[in-house]
């Protein structure tokens, strides 16, 4: 038999470590909740996100395959990724809506990131602003949620290469990935292998203001 | 030449109850015989549920020298749109260099007569009283086709049986469509046939 102040001892270490584990957690939350309110009060560190400013989305129409623009006012970052992803977020929460003229399913979490790139050997412009590739990762549930169909399919590019020139118009090139990786077509039909062009479609077609 | 799109382990679009590759295949099948018919050849890409890539298709309608290149496909229209049809071109530039084609971009050589061509199936579209968009895409085996090419896309509401047309919309709209494809091919190749209007790229103004 196990003699009786062994088990009272055992039952006394067990309430112990529970209590502690108690402490110890709470701590941890405290120490996270005053990390994450740091965080948004450093003075030194700009906000993440500016004030509503007016942006241009470039919104498909399925019934008469075009491209309109619409003027919204959106609260948008400062940094050019960051901001192109949440331009191309809201653009798809357009899409997502019960009654848009393009439905896409998916919504703002469609897009995993925007990358902006020089474009290698582009000249002709002031070194300190070159001309941009645009690379979009879209997510795999929105590809594979994407209607099937080439007007659907090249209404989605096109929209999204037009939002992304008409906001910030150093993106003259756009390639898409899916989940990080090339993928051959968006839905089936929609050619993903290859570099869009974001601006002006002819070389010379004019300069933009 | 026809090119029903899809087929084998790629199903193209969901139309309801009916894959997009099953209903190219039986659209293909109805226009060649319209066009036979009428006394044209046709060439098919396939004439099965089997895996062709771009590039064989693109192969199939060189080889054919045809008039006239068609890309069949179908999607589902829009829930507050009715039936129509999407007539697409390739994106590519025209050129008028024909001495050496790349294979990626031989119908920058033919996109004047694919425009023309557009025209007439539109036109005729039109006449039958069908809505018609009109787009330019890049798209694999038109961009490697050296014939007036176009896609031809059905927007169509869904089916709800997989082997017929079976929804009153489908079984009144996808035989007016074919019957204005192959009216519209049988006019582009009466105008084809004329003379100084076999070669790639309009007469020079
Ligand atoms: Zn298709």
């Amino acid at each position: 038999m196990i003699p009786r102040h062994q088990t009272v001892l055992l039952i006394v270490l067990l309430l112990a470590s529970a209590a502690m584990g108690t402490v110890l957690w709470k701590q941890f939350r405290r120490a996270h909740e005053r990390l994450l309110r740091g965080e948004a009060t450093v003075p030194t560190e700009a906000p993440l996100v500016a004030p509503d400013q007016p942006a241009t989305l470039m919104v498909a129409n399925d019934a008469d395959n075009t491209v309109e623009p619409r003027v919204l006012t959106l609260p948008l970052p400062q940094d050019s990724e960051a901001r192109a992803r949440a331009l191309l977020g809201q653009l798809f929460e357009i899409d997502a809506a019960p009654d848009a003229t393009h439905p896409v399913p998916g919504g703002p979490d469609s897009i995993a990131q925007v990358f902006l790139l020089p474009i290698p050997g582009a000249n002709g412009k002031a070194a300190a602003e070159p001309p941009l590739l645009a690379v979009v990762n879209l997510t795999g549930s929105f590809a594979g949620g994407h209607p099937s169909g080439i007007e659907a399919e090249t209404l989605t590019l096109r929209s999204i290469c037009a939002t992304l020139n008409a906001n910030l118009p150093r993106i003259e090139q756009v390639r898409f990935l899916v989940d990080g990786q090339p993928r051959p077509t968006l839905a089936g039909h929609a050619d993903l292998t290859r570099t869009y062009l974001a601006g002006p479609t002819e070389p010379g077609s004019g300069t933009r203001p | 030449m026809l090119d029903a799109a899809h087929g084998g382990d790629d199903p193209g679009a969901k139309l309801g109850a009916q894959a997009e590759k099953d209903f190219a295949l039986a659209l293909a099948g109805r226009l060649r015989s319209l066009l036979v018919a009428r006394g044209m050849d046709v060439v098919v890409t396939r004439e099965a549920d089997v895996d062709l890539d771009a590039d064989h298709r693109a192969e199939i309608a060189n080889h054919a020298a045809a008039a006239a290149c068609l890309s069949l496909h179908a999607t589902l229209a829009g829930a507050n749109g009715g039936p129509s049809v999407h007539l697409f071109l390739s994106s590519l530039p025209a050129t008028k260099d024909v001495g050496l084609l790349p294979w990626r971009t031989a119908q920058s050589a033919w996109i004047e007569r694919s425009i023309a061509l557009a025209g007439v199936l539109n036109a005729a579209l039109n006449a039958a009283g069908i809505p018609v968009a009109l787009g330019r895409t890049p798209l694999a085996p038109l961009d490697s086709m050296t014939c007036p090419a176009a896609a031809v896309e059905l927007a169509l509401p869904p089916f709800a049986d997989a082997h017929q047309a079976s929804e009153a919309a489908n079984a009144e709209f996808v035989p007016k469509v074919a019957d204005a494809l192959a009216a519209a091919l049988v006019e582009w190749r009466s105008s084809e046939s004329l003379p100084g209007r076999n070669q790639a790229g309009e007469p020079q103004p």
